[in-house]
């Protein structure tokens, strides 16, 4: 017991929560961040899929790693992965057809996401299954946090709700005699581009000296 | 007057310096002081060091007094507007005045907004306040339709000088022009407040503080191109500039008159206004078929309506994001010209293409200098071999 949770493990996981975040640092899966961000919803079920699929990915890749042959490797993982993401796909289109139907091309795109190769390549074809596991699931949750921040000040700005629930009043819209506007902007992906740099310029001042 | 500086610098200035009682100002009193007279410090280098007396505090000084007949012409445009669509006689006095009441919370907004976050950003970084929004801050309120709430105003200009100009470095090293990166926020975050009919002249005095959507009902004649309608507006007026249309924007008149003090002062380039026009009348005629259900409106007459004169005069020539080398400058501006024809006659999404082109151009203009200063060394190459 005390070696699965050992303080190595514990590296492995709060690395990809904070000093090692695979959008904030590594940079990677910027597009689909982009893309499902406008509301939180999808951006959070967005989120936890990414994590599913990369923490079983890396699990089944780190069981098979010494029977893959090193030359056909990543043809191997794009099995893998695409056969966790069609059963993903289908899960999400079972019980959250809405969802499924904003996401739409993007959770086939999972695959493509460079999170999951990338920690395929460089975590478990070195190491255990547990490990490789806690590392997906944390990868998974980095790429999920930042995909919450994004959503919820687009879905604020952008529409004036979360999670659908309006937040602000309809009377205080202008075409109703108010004051105030929604930004339009804040739903299209350019301005996700701009808060996720905000995201990423607070994210290093903070973690300045390390 | 001198007595005044000596007690300015005797008194006034050590409490701003060093550990002095008011030194948290220190880069307030330094730009206000600096813009009054001129700046006293050297260059801190020894060497070969010119130093002119027009500091770029002067040129931008320039650039807003060309600005001035725009402010003023625009202020009575407005007032000329607002009692022309509720059907009274109103005197040249009273016209004005409210066209001035109306237009100058807009330019206090802008530059309280602007302002505050350079000289916050000065006293952070322990620089010196940059005078690029000086400029900006005049562009900003012209540019803008009269309808336009003020809270919007300050939301668009402090995304475009944080994100426009501070991350890159501040006044000098931004890509894009700040005053265009404001309007293009604003153009596409509240797409109602910047085009459509119903916010170019204001039935009553509040409409221009806080913005409401039943305004009056006045289409530019480019909104009437693009709702594929006459247009009513007469050649005569889209030069003297009595039409609806953004608050600087409208007289080809005024324009002149700042391009000629532009010019004169040499703080713009010529061979840049020139091209844009060039550009503008080139594609204007060549796709001057797409123009032809509408009998009433010729070809050139795309050059005065809109912002095509306003942006080729002040836009176009801003020396940080247009092109530096003289043979860059024709190629910027004439592509310029091209590109806002294109977007008007070609894409019905967007009846005026001035602001997109100029901001396209800008992310070019460093391609077009590389091109220019890389073909003159392999002529010089060649010359070399021979």
């Amino acid at each position: 017991m005390s070696k699965l949770f050992s303080k190595e493990n514990g590296a492995v996981f709060t690395g990809p929560l904070n000093i090692n975040n695979p959008i904030a640092v590594q940079v990677l899966g910027i597009c689909s961040a982009l893309a499902v961000t406008s509301q939180l919803k999808p951006a959070i079920v967005m989120g936890l899929s990414v994590t599913v699929i990369t923490a079983f990915s890396n699990v089944i890749i780190s069981l098979i790693r010494k029977t893959i042959p090193n030359r056909i490797r990543i043809i191997v993982q794009l099995v893998v992965v695409a056969a966790l993401v069609t059963i993903v796909s289908n899960i999400l289109k079972a019980y959250v057809y809405d969802v499924s139907v904003q996401l739409s091309v993007y959770v086939g795109l999972i695959i493509t996401n460079c999170i999951l190769m990338g920690r395929l390549e460089a975590f478990a074809l070195q190491n255990g299954p547990w490990e490789s596991f806690l590392d997906g699931i944390a990868n998974g949750l980095g790429y999920a946090i930042i995909l919450v921040i994004v959503g919820f000040v687009r879905e604020l700005l952008g529409s004036g709700s979360l999670f659908g629930f309006q937040l602000i009043p309809s009377s205080a819209l202008m075409e109703n005699g108010g004051l105030y506007l929604h930004n339009g902007m804040m739903t299209m992906p350019a301005m996700a581009l701009i808060i996720l740099a905000c995201v990423i310029w607070a994210h290093r001042s903070y973690n300045k000296e390390k | 007057m001198k007595a005044i500086k000596k007690y300015i610098d005797s008194k006034l200035k050590p409490q701003f310096e060093g550990e002095g009682k008011l030194h948290a100002f220190r880069s307030l009193f330094d730009g206000f002081y600096t813009f009054m007279y001129v700046p006293n410090d050297t260059a801190k280098v020894r060497g070969a060091h010119i130093h002119d007396a027009i500091d770029s505090k002067r040129i931008m000084s320039f650039v807003v007094i060309a600005l001035l007949p725009c402010l003023l012409f625009g202020m009575y445009n407005v007032g000329f507007q607002h009692y022309l669509a509720i059907g009274e006689e109103a005197s040249f006095i009273t016209t004005f005045l409210y066209g001035c009441a109306a237009v100058l919370p807009k330019v206090v907004v802008s530059y309280v907004v602007g302002l505050g976050i350079e000289f916050t950003v000065a006293q952070w970084k322990k620089e010196e306040i940059q005078e690029g929004f000086l400029v900006s801050g005049m562009l900003i309120p012209l540019i803008v339709p009269i309808n336009c709430p003020l809270w919007i105003i300050a939301v668009a200009t402090a995304f475009a000088v944080i994100f426009a100009k501070e991350v890159f470095g501040g006044t000098g090293m931004n890509i894009f022009n700040v005053a265009l990166v404001t309007r293009a926020f604003l153009f596409f975050s509240y797409p109602t407040m910047m085009s459509g009919d119903k916010v170019w002249v204001n039935g009553e005095y509040l409409d221009c503080i806080n913005g409401t959507v039943d305004g009056v009902s006045a289409a530019t004649p480019l909104g009437e191109i693009a709702a594929g309608n006459d247009v009513t507006t007469p050649f005569i007026n889209t030069v003297t500039g009595l039409m609806p249309g953004s608050i600087g924007e409208t007289s080809v008149i005024a324009i002149a008159l700042g391009a000629i003090i532009l010019l004169w002062s040499g703080v713009a380039s010529w061979k840049t206004m020139l091209s844009v026009f060039v550009g503008g009348g080139v594609m204007a005629f060549i796709f001057k078929d797409s123009l032809a259900e509408i009998g009433n409106f010729q070809w050139w007459e795309h050059l005065t309506v809109g912002g095509f004169c306003f942006g080729a005069v002040f836009m176009a020539t801003d020396p940080v994001t247009s092109a530096r080398t003289e043979t860059g400058k024709w190629i910027y501006g004439f592509l310029i010209g091209c590109v806002a024809m294109l977007v008007r006659t070609l894409n019905p999404g967007f009846p005026e293409g001035m602001m997109l082109a100029i901001l396209l151009m800008n992310v070019f203009a460093p391609l077009i200098d590389y091109c220019v200063v890389q073909s003159n060394i392999n002529k010089r190459a060649k010359r070399i071999k021979a």
